[in-house]
């Protein structure tokens, strides 16, 4: 999967847990970006990506990832 | 249901979902029962209330939240709170783990000490159900405590004082004491929620380290799906019928092609000895006073041939109805539902076909089908569901299926009469109608709460209401139980009625369909009028609102004579000066003997 690929894959993903079929992703988006995506929300996003990418973040990278450019370049290494 | 939210739950999804899934259910929605539930967390809670709202949803209950602010289940619950009193909570959940215990003994305590720590821990919990039953007297559910993810001492961990596995069995033993002896108070088993998920899946520590949930966010589903239970039972959303399909679902084989020895079912096959199992499950549900009926494509007497078996469990007069003919299934449902007086939607439908599943869910969507692959898979399958999940269990209860089965030879007893007045002289009838006891307390309620088409206000109480209610000096209470010749029908009719100087507001008025039309009613209002009476009482002003369910009764007022003073939208009220009443009951003798 080339990163372009990938994040239509993950905009779908996003698309879903806030159940809004407007939103598109950039490297620079963040939470800022999207009304719903709260702190809270933030634990079902992840579960969502982890599912669909069939892989799992480690603890240190939930809590440091900064924007949806970071969260591409991890599931460009490890996205099975 | 919805396919999603029903078991087994692929939990990441339905918490991914959990915002669609909220807006397709809000557009379904009708009929629903309000209710405030403050949850009460030693963990993160966010996720937990949202899916378990689209559960109480899907069964018809609309929840409010309150929340406490996080792990402060405790001060909440002893010190209080000004926002958590002004919400009103009609049901407390208490969200606590093993992670909020705080005496575990140390290794090598003695049995003293650690039953010292036990007491110490137990109190805690003690004080808050005290305090929180005392402030609010609404219902109380508290988790139990699932096993620890790891054991120090491997199977050692059980046996001594100082293993944690010794020390939590022994804490949760407490709390199903504590449940035993208190009213209102239910215990939500996470012990089993977590073992029947996977402990070790469950506990998962990344999701207490990252979002201090307790437990791994995919099994939240389950979690809350087994809360969601409870209060739909307390609520009286459960289901009464079980609709039996005949031919492999209760026996192996085809009782039309196969003959009575051809079917398998008892002890001498495998596939005999799962329909065995099958049946005897569906037997202990008769017991607990759900009623089980036949649905089948069969000729009648080849049914009872099946049921006849002699290594069979469930015998023809197990069952409150038998429809074994050839038409379609959903019409034989909604058929069986108006005989047994009850709404398509109490019904629960077991059937090895799932063409004949799929049409009865497009045909009588309110009916409750259930999906299994191979028999052995059909227990499992209905169990989860929890439709029959007990929080209370009366007598009536135990003794539903008998009042059932005299309804029918009532009914054939109906037909010998060619005056209806006849028939009811011959029933020998006689009613008990008294204020309520303490004892029937819990009756009352549960009859209230699920009584949907004689219901002229559908105004539901929670049992700490009632009780309330039965303590205060403002109300003419009165419960009706209702016996003749073919047997006991329980406890069938109550009446609330608010007293107002020289008025009197009936807030409630229901009886339960199982006695329509024998005139119960009409002895109801005379012991109303009665007691109206001795309290200095001149007129009765009775409400009716109607809802989806309860259009039987529309004008049940203006036929006891009430004249009709005001109509909003259907919403109805009615005046009685009770000054010249005459008494309108003469088939039914009561408070004799």
């Amino acid at each position: 999967m080339n990163r372009e690929e990938l994040t239509a894959k993950l905009t779908e993903v996003f698309r879903d847990v806030f159940d809004d079929e407007e939103i598109v992703l950039s490297d620079a988006t963040t939470a800022d970006d999207i009304e719903a995506w709260d702190s809270l929300e933030h634990i079902s996003l992840i579960a969502a990506v982890e599912k669909a990418f069939k892989m799992r973040f480690t603890m240190r990278e939930v809590s440091g990832m900064k924007n949806v450019g970071e969260m591409i370049d991890i599931l460009m290494q490890r996205a099975k | 249901m919805l396919g999603e939210l029903t078991p087994p739950f692929d939990g990441t999804k339905i918490l991914g979902d959990k915002k669609k899934l909220l807006r397709i259910l809000k557009e379904h929605e009708d009929g629903s029962i309000k209710l405030r539930i403050a949850v009460l967390g030693g963990s993160t809670t966010s996720d937990i209330v949202k899916i378990l709202e689209l559960f109480l949803r899907q069964r018809g209950i609309v929840p409010e939240f309150y929340e406490s602010e996080y792990a402060q289940f405790y001060n909440d619950a002893v010190f209080g709170n000004e926002k958590l009193d002004s919400f009103k909570p009609e049901l407390i959940f208490i969200h606590t783990t093993i992670r909020n215990i705080e005496n575990f003994p140390e290794i090598l305590e003695s049995r003293e000490e650690a039953d010292a720590k036990l007491a110490k821990e137990f109190a805690r919990y003690e004080q808050m159900w005290t305090a929180l039953s005392e402030k609010f007297g609404c219902p109380i559910i508290q988790n139990n405590f699932e096993m620890p993810f790891y054991r120090l001492m491997g199977n050692r961990e059980v046996g001594v004082p100082y293993g944690k596995i010794d020390f939590v069995t022994r804490l949760n033993c407490r709390f199903y004491d504590y449940s035993a002896v208190h009213k209102n108070f239910y215990i939500n088993d996470i012990n089993y929620v977590s073992a029947a998920y996977g402990l070790e899946k469950w506990a998962q520590p990344r999701y207490w380290h990252l979002y201090k949930y307790a437990m791994n966010i995919d099994a939240i589903p389950d979690f809350a799906f087994n809360l969601s239970k409870i209060i739909c039972s307390i609520m009286g959303r459960n289901k009464k019928v079980i609709a039996l399909d005949l031919d492999n679902t209760l026996w192996g084989g085809v009782i039309g092609d196969d003959g009575q020895s051809g079917i398998e079912i008892g002890s001498e096959t495998s596939e005999g000895q799962t329909f065995s199992a099958v049946q005897q499950y569906f037997k202990e549900h008769k017991k607990l006073g759900i009623l089980l009926t036949v649905c089948s494509k069969n000729d009648p007497e080849n049914a009872v041939l099946g049921l006849e078996h002699p290594d069979g469990v469930l015998k023809p007069n197990d069952f409150a109805c038998i429809k074994a003919n050839w038409d379609e299934k959903w019409l034989n449902l909604s058929d069986m539902a108006n005989e047994l007086n009850l709404l398509p939607e109490s019904i629960v439908f077991v059937d090895d076909n799932p063409a004949e599943r799929e049409i009865v869910r497009a045909q009588l969507p309110e009916a409750e089908v259930v999906d299994f692959d191979s028999p052995e898979e059909c227990i499992k399958a209905l169990d989860k569901l929890g439709f029959f999940e007990v929080t209370t269990l009366s007598e009536d209860d135990a003794n539903r299926s008998e009042m059932y089965r005299a309804n029918a030879e009532r009914a054939s007893l109906e037909k010998k009469f060619s005056n209806y007045g006849e028939f009811l002289q011959s029933l020998e009838m006689k009613a008990q109608i008294k204020d309520f006891d303490e004892i029937h307390i819990p009756r009352i309620t549960q009859l209230t709460n699920k009584s949907n088409q004689f219901n002229l206000t559908t105004k539901r109480y929670t049992q700490s209401e009632m009780e309330e209610c039965a303590a205060s000096e403002e109300y003419i209470r009165l419960c009706g139980r209702l016996c003749d010749k073919f047997g006991d029908n329980g406890i069938v009719s109550v009446v609330i009625g608010r007293k107002d100087a020289e008025k009197l507001h009936i807030e409630l008025w229901l009886m339960s369909c199982r006695v329509l039309k024998r005139d119960m009613e009409f002895a109801m209002l005379d012991e109303l009028v009665k007691q109206a009476k001795e309290s200095g009482i001149t007129e009765i002003f009775g409400y009716y609102y109607p809802t989806k369910k309860n259009s039987m009764v529309k004008d049940l007022y203006g036929t006891f004579g009430f004249e009709k003073i005001s109509d909003e939208d259907g919403n109805t009220v009615w005046r009685l000066d009770i000054s010249g009443y005459e008494n309108k009951n003469t088939a039914i003798a009561v408070n004799k003997e």
